[in-house]
């Protein structure tokens, strides 16, 4: 298999930039909470730029300030990050099969919530070069946004901040809403997603939960419930 | 904390949040055929992308009712397959107006 064609490199870097400015205005908000944990600009983004994961690193970040140690870093990234665990198998089915595991291992580490979603909508199996070129315009406004948060953190209006927070929130939506369209079981899989995440955010006791182990929970939960009521056809998945 | 403490901090969640990444990679070989399994990778992108959709949108705007708003407007405009870029842009834009006013 040819690993890149000048068309893949092309439209991933093209559905990378909205993804880009979205990092950019998330790592920023982060930005400043690793100012406050004593990080410079250049440790905040190499940090950035090797991680690529916003509840990873918020947690990281926040040890850091609160001055933990480093059993809990390892634990925190473990927990919060345990999504991409189940990610990557998945994306373990959209690599073509013959494909170096040189390029699967560099594939699996560019997974990142957004990343992974459009390698995974992507038609067919997912060429290597749409994922490094998303993944490389992205990662490089993460981390210039972490750096940038650090530096000039406290700069913007809050309205502006939070406006720019919702993008990554939009792009979630663009990923999942055209399978949920194309295949009513997703769609089920989604409503049942935002009905139960709401009501653990607000139910005593269930809204303890951060939102990184909330997250964990209810995918291995809703994502296993659909499985047993609904499977998926396996031949018409073999190609897709 | 001393800038060397932060550095190896930085290091270890570097080295955990990757090796996360690639231990299923290396793990899984080729096709999986258990039918189960297959669905609930399947299903799995969806669910988590939904989950940290929603609340998260509506507790990061100024006031929760504009990220209400666009989320809802997110949801028709991805609906309608208007791609990542127009469905981000729209929701930040009602954002911003809402919470400007």
């Amino acid at each position: 298999m040819k690993i890149a064609t000048k068309t893949d490199i092309v439209q991933g870097f093209r559905d990378g930039i909205p993804i880009a400015l979205g990092y950019f205005a998330v790592a920023f908000s982060l930005g400043i909470i690793a100012k406050q944990a004593g990080l410079t600009a250049a440790i905040g983004f190499v940090s950035s730029f090797f991680t690529r994961a916003s509840a990873g690193e918020y947690g990281v970040y926040t040890l850091v300030a609160a001055q933990a140690t480093y059993v809990e870093i390892v634990a925190m990234c473990l927990v919060v990050n345990l999504r991409y665990m189940l990610m990557s198998a998945a994306l373990s089915q959209k690599i073509a099969p013959g494909t170096s595991w040189f390029h699967r291992v560099l594939m699996s580490c560019c997974v990142t919530d957004e990343i992974f979603g459009i390698s995974i909508a992507h038609k067919g199996y997912c060429p290597p070069a749409y994922t490094y070129s998303a993944a490389l315009i992205s990662t490089l406004f993460w981390a210039s946004g972490c750096a940038a948060g650090i530096v000039v953190g406290g700069l913007l209006p809050m309205n502006i901040v939070a406006a720019l927070s919702v993008a990554l929130y939009g792009m979630f939506l663009a990923v999942i809403m055209p399978p949920a369209r194309d295949d009513r079981h997703v769609l089920y899989a989604v409503v049942a997603s935002f009905v139960l995440s709401g009501t653990c955010s607000i139910v005593p006791v269930l809204n303890s939960l951060n939102s990184g182990t909330r997250t964990i929970v209810l995918t291995i939960l809703i994502s296993a419930v659909a499985a047993w009521l609904k499977p998926i056809e396996v031949e018409e998945e073999a190609h897709g | 904390m001393d800038k060397h403490t932060i550095i190896i901090c930085i290091l270890l969640g570097i080295i955990t949040t990757n090796l996360i990444r690639v231990v299923p990679m290396l793990l899984i070989k080729g096709q999986i055929h258990n039918r189960f399994l297959r669905s609930f990778l399947y299903y799995v992108p969806y669910v988590t992308l939904a989950v940290m959709t929603f609340p998260s949108i509506i507790e990061t705007t100024v006031s929760p009712l504009s990220g209400a708003v666009a989320l809802g407007v997110g949801i028709v405009a991805a609906w309608r397959r208007m791609g990542l870029f127009p469905v981000a842009a729209i929701c930040c834009a009602i954002v911003y107006l809402m919470d400007s006013l």
